[in-house]
């Protein structure tokens, strides 16, 4: 057994092995394979959405966040998870700070602040505050685990994890709110040892929606009216969802072909490249590549359970788990969505949609579930 | 921390988090089952309907106007024609409130215009938003080039100059040519089929209308790909999308030429115009062509095609005279002694007559308690000199001898009681009453026969029917179809239909029967005591006549007639029908001016004038048409 302080960062050398194959050591080739496929898959797709049209330059854009992404998936696949349980606390408070500063210095858009502009680079601290809260939880979890924090303790905690969805409530993004709930409620939900608080919180929020629908703009009401009565505005909210079931269902079952989407090449699809790159996806490859698409998705949640179950320690399971359910949630909210199962909340579907915030989340999420995996035979 | 009890305590909640982790892969399976049920549903179970609405969202149509066929006279002088006009053109969806009123403003639009355009767009708002409609047709060329300038103001129009419906004449031959306006919503849900458009113009009256399907012509079809905001696309990746042919040019209709001698409409409708109201036939005896039919007062049909204001349209509805009425075809009225011929036709038929045989006429005609009176006493009179003169005692006195339905028969024989068959504007039968008539109503009287003897009563006959029947005593004893159409040709000039003259019936007459009726109309116009001799004798040639002078019951000038020059409703109806020339009959024409007064006094000079038209610069007999007997 070696000191922990050996495995801070990079693996020292071990006997017999190559730097290299020390690196490599246990690595999770078949993660980065799923990953691969999705991502690979999620720029071919905004490739076919965004070709020949005034959004093209999205394309590049995007092939440099997911090479960044990469980047950072392999930076923190080298990182031992274990050390970043004293910066988590940094983190949290970091995104914090994020949410509020897009509330009060930086302009609205469509109603609603979610970006911080450096320059060209627009960055949503709600994406990366998905991942911070993951972090924070899983902190937790552990620190409660070994039984080192006091109750007291434990309530701020919680109070602090319940702050950045209340933020984020108020921008007012209600997709992503209910996201970082739902993430923290299914990571807790497999985690904690008896789950009947939980529960009660989860009603207490519920009870707490009707006050949530008053905080919410006119867009959104009308977003969620109009899924409950599609027929009521042809043009507007409703519009865009039925022209989005169109698109997915005139796929049919072998799909019109690469670049051959007349819904999206002829702009019927709104957002196609942020909230409807699935319906593009549809549109081409028709019923058998969407459900291709959603099994690679299956098999990529499955076997982060997977590496769950092998971790050492609640704070690699808790990780593992947040970020399953947070691809979970949101390939399955983003997909309700465009095809009219669900109010149109803007929640993107993970390296398919485009967005370099929420790329370099999930991949960054990612990457910390391979190191996990990495180091699973280590006590 | 003691290695093997942390080990336990990892291994226990190390189940514990298999035993969760089983439900949470259970509620992923279900979330991706629900998924793949919900994608089957959409691509797989209702994919082929998806498909259908996503090419119907970029495949739009577009149908392109034929040019339609022209109306032409006998020498081809074309009577509905085509001109360039400037159309205005909109999306119902860019034309909002705002919009409206803006456009309205700039173009300094009348109510008549803001009307029609409005409901355009209503029509369009329920069909097709996305498309350009036609929303003002046929604009002045100030207000296109308005358009055109001021484009910055009305980005939501366009111009488009097409070929629009013209007639050249103006008010020539209108009630038979017709005119054309807005398909209506119902026409359109049972014309839709055959490619017409909610802002089409149909023909509305007249040729026009009845020929609607030979002038139209094809409709053209121009498909293409369009964006979600209707915004044309071209392009190679539009190649697939489109099912059929991209362009389907427009097929021109077909010309429709008439009978009619235009240049001797013309000259008729001129005499008609300076009366109040009447209607004019001429016929070609030995074919049955209808060389002019005119009817006054009448309309401009390119007033009436898209240009007619409410105020106008309000002023004609309720004009007495009734200026929609094609007079020669729809109206019909007593003909007066222009029908004698059929009382006297009867009598020597059924030889209760011989032409010598003198009847006296002293003025009166008592019949029990009831007076019938004669223009004057004519004393003797024989069958022709009772013509010459009109001479109603002697025709009442046949009458009682031949009875009402034997006059009905020769009536009949004649066409009269049944439709010409012009098959145009809603061509009347008329009333030829029998006994049995009668009785069906009230009681038969004697008086009726009387009436039936001379014209009046009961017997109602059209113009057009009239001068059939002229036309048949002219050319002996044959009853021809009126012919108006002669041949219809493609716009390259081959002819596609052409109608031959059609004889109806050989009227059962012998022919010295039918030579006493012609030489007594033709002492009408030449011999001095006739008629029409005063008003009606040419020098150029000798012709045959009759006139008529039809009572009409009493009928008071509303006040509002006043307005009217030359209208006085309880005035008798002035006929005068005949044929020329006397020998070697060419045409037969029927005169009637409606409240007109005396038969001889004022429709006889009409009737002259006509004749004289028709003849001028042509020595009669010594140069014969071209046409078949």
């Amino acid at each position: 057994m070696r000191k922990k302080a050996a495995t801070l960062l990079i693996p020292g050398p071990r006997v017999g092995r190559s730097r290299w194959q020390t690196a490599f050591a246990d690595f999770d080739w078949v993660l980065l394979f799923l990953v691969a496929m999705i991502a690979g898959l999620g720029l071919l797709n905004l490739y076919s959405a965004t070709y020949s049209t005034a959004h093209s330059v999205k394309f590049t854009q995007q092939l440099m966040w997911v090479s960044l992404g990469t980047l950072s998936y392999f930076i923190f696949t080298m990182i031992d998870y274990r050390s970043l349980q004293r910066w988590t606390w940094v983190a949290h408070v970091g995104v914090i700070v994020g949410i509020l500063a897009v509330r009060f210095f930086f302009e609205a858009v469509k109603g609603s602040q979610r970006w911080i502009m450096l320059g060209p680079i627009r960055i949503q601290p709600t994406e990366l505050a998905k991942l911070a809260v993951i972090l924070t939880l899983a902190r937790l979890l552990q620190d409660w685990d070994e039984r080192i924090v006091d109750k007291r303790t434990v309530a701020y905690s919680i109070a602090a994890l319940i702050l950045p969805v209340l933020l984020v409530a108020w921008q007012p993004d209600l997709g992503s709110a209910s996201l970082l709930g739902l993430i923290m409620l299914a990571t807790s939900l497999m985690l904690v040892q008896t789950i009947w608080p939980i529960i009660v919180a989860m009603l207490t929020g519920l009870a707490a929606l009707p006050l949530l629908w008053e905080r919410m703009h006119s867009y959104q009401q009308g977003r969620v009216l109009a899924f409950l009565d599609p027929g009521a505005d042809p043009t507007g909210a409703a519009w865009q969802t039925s022209q989005s079931v169109k698109a997915i269902g005139s796929g049919q079952i072998s799909g019109k072909g690469f670049m051959e989407a007349t819904q999206n090449h002829f702009n019927f699809l709104p957002e196609h490249w942020t909230d409807f790159p699935f319906s593009v996806w549809a549109e081409e490859w028709g019923f058998l590549g969407s459900v291709g698409l959603l099994m690679v998705f299956l098999l990529l949640i499955l076997w982060i359970v997977n590496v769950a179950l092998h971790a050492k320690g609640k704070f690699g399971q808790a990780i593992c788990v947040g970020v399953a359910a947070m691809i979970f949630f949101h390939a399955v909210v983003n997909i309700l969505m465009v095809t009219g199962w669900a109010p149109v909340v803007g929640v993107p579907l993970p390296l398919i949609s485009y967005g370099g915030s929420s790329v370099l989340t999930i991949m960054t999420g990612l990457g910390l579930v391979s190191s996990v995996s990495k180091r699973r035979r280590e006590i | 921390m003691p290695l093997i009890g942390g080990h336990k305590k990892n291994s226990q909640a190390l189940m514990l988090m298999r035993e969760r982790l089983r439900y949470l892969i259970a509620v992923v399976f279900i979330a991706f089952a629900i998924l793949v049920s919900r994608l089957w549903q959409l691509q797989v179970v209702r994919g082929e309907e998806y498909f259908r609405q996503t090419r119907r969202n970029v495949v739009d149509t577009k149908m392109l106007a034929s040019v339609r066929g022209k109306i032409l006279d006998r020498n081809l002088e074309p009577i509905a024609d085509n001109r360039p006009a400037f159309n205005l053109y909109g999306k119902a969806g860019d034309v909002d409130e705002e919009a409206f009123e803006r456009i309205s403003r700039v173009l300094e639009l009348t109510a008549d215009e803001r009307e029609k355009m409005q409901a355009r767009i209503e029509t369009a708002h329920k069909r097709k938003r996305r498309s350009a409609i036609l929303l003002l047709e046929d604009q002045s060329r100030d207000r296109a080039s308005l358009v055109k300038q001021e484009s910055h103001l009305l980005p939501e129009l366009y111009v488009s100059a097409e070929p629009y419906r013209h007639y050249p004449h103006g008010r020539a031959l209108a009630h038979l040519v017709g005119y054309m306006n807005q398909i209506t919503a119902n026409e359109l849900d049972e014309r839709e089929a055959e490619g017409y458009e909610p802002t089409d113009l149909v023909g509305r009256y007249g040729l026009e209308r009845s020929w609607e399907s030979y002038l139209r012509g094809k409709r053209g079809i121009e498909r293409f790909v369009v964006n979600a905001k209707g915004e044309r696309i071209e392009g190679p990746d539009t190649d697939g999308l489109i099912e059929g042919a991209r362009f389907v040019p427009p097929v021109a209709g077909h010309n429709v030429v008439l009978t009619i001698d235009l240049a001797l409409q013309e000259h008729i409708e001129k005499l008609l115009r300076r009366r109040a109201a009447g209607a004019v036939a001429v016929i070609e005896v030995n074919t049955g062509r209808i060389l002019a039919l005119a009817s006054t007062p009448s309309f401009d049909p390119n007033v009436m095609t898209g240009h007619l204001t409410r105020e106008r349209e309000a002023q004609m509805l309720s004009d007495p005279r009734k200026p929609f009425i094609d007079k020669t075809l729809r109206q019909y009225y007593p003909p007066g002694s222009t029908y004698k011929f059929v009382t006297g036709l009867a009598a020597l038929k059924e030889s209760l007559v011989s032409a010598e045989e003198p009847l006296s006429c002293t003025g009166v005609h008592k019949q029990g308690r009831r007076v019938f009176r004669c223009t004057s006493a004519h004393q003797k009179v024989d069958f022709e000199e009772a013509i010459q003169h009109s001479c109603n005692v002697y025709f009442w006195k046949l009458s009682e001898r031949v009875g009402i339905d034997s006059m009905a028969q020769m009536a009949r024989d004649f066409g009269f009681g049944e439709p010409t068959g012009l098959g145009l504007n809603g061509d009347t039968p008329g009333r030829v009453p029998t006994k049995q008539w009668y009785e069906e109503r009230d009681t038969f009287k004697i008086g009726h026969t009387l009436n039936a003897a001379t014209g009046q009563g009961d017997v109602e006959v059209s113009v057009l029917q009239l001068a059939m029947a002229y036309a048949a005593i002219a050319n002996g004893r044959k009853l021809f179809v009126p012919l108006l159409v002669d041949r219809v040709e493609s716009a390259a000039g081959d002819v596609v239909v052409q109608y031959e003259p059609q004889l109806r019936r050989l009227i059962d007459v012998t022919d010295e029967s039918m030579n006493f009726v012609k030489h007594g109309m033709w002492r009408v116009v030449n011999e001095p005591g006739g008629t029409a001799y005063d008003y009606a004798r040419s020098d150029m040639l000798e012709y045959a006549g009759k006139t008529g002078t039809a009572q009409v019951k009493a009928m008071r000038r509303r006040d509002d007639d006043e307005n009217l020059k030359d209208w006085h409703p309880d005035r008798d109806h002035a006929w005068f029908a005949g044929y020329a020339p006397a020998k070697d009959p060419e045409i037969a024409f029927v005169v009637l001016l409606e409240h007109g007064g005396s038969g001889g006094k004022h429709a006889g000079p009409v009737g002259k004038a006509i004749v004289e038209a028709y003849f001028e610069g042509r020595v009669p007999g010594d140069e014969t048409e071209g046409e078949e007997p």
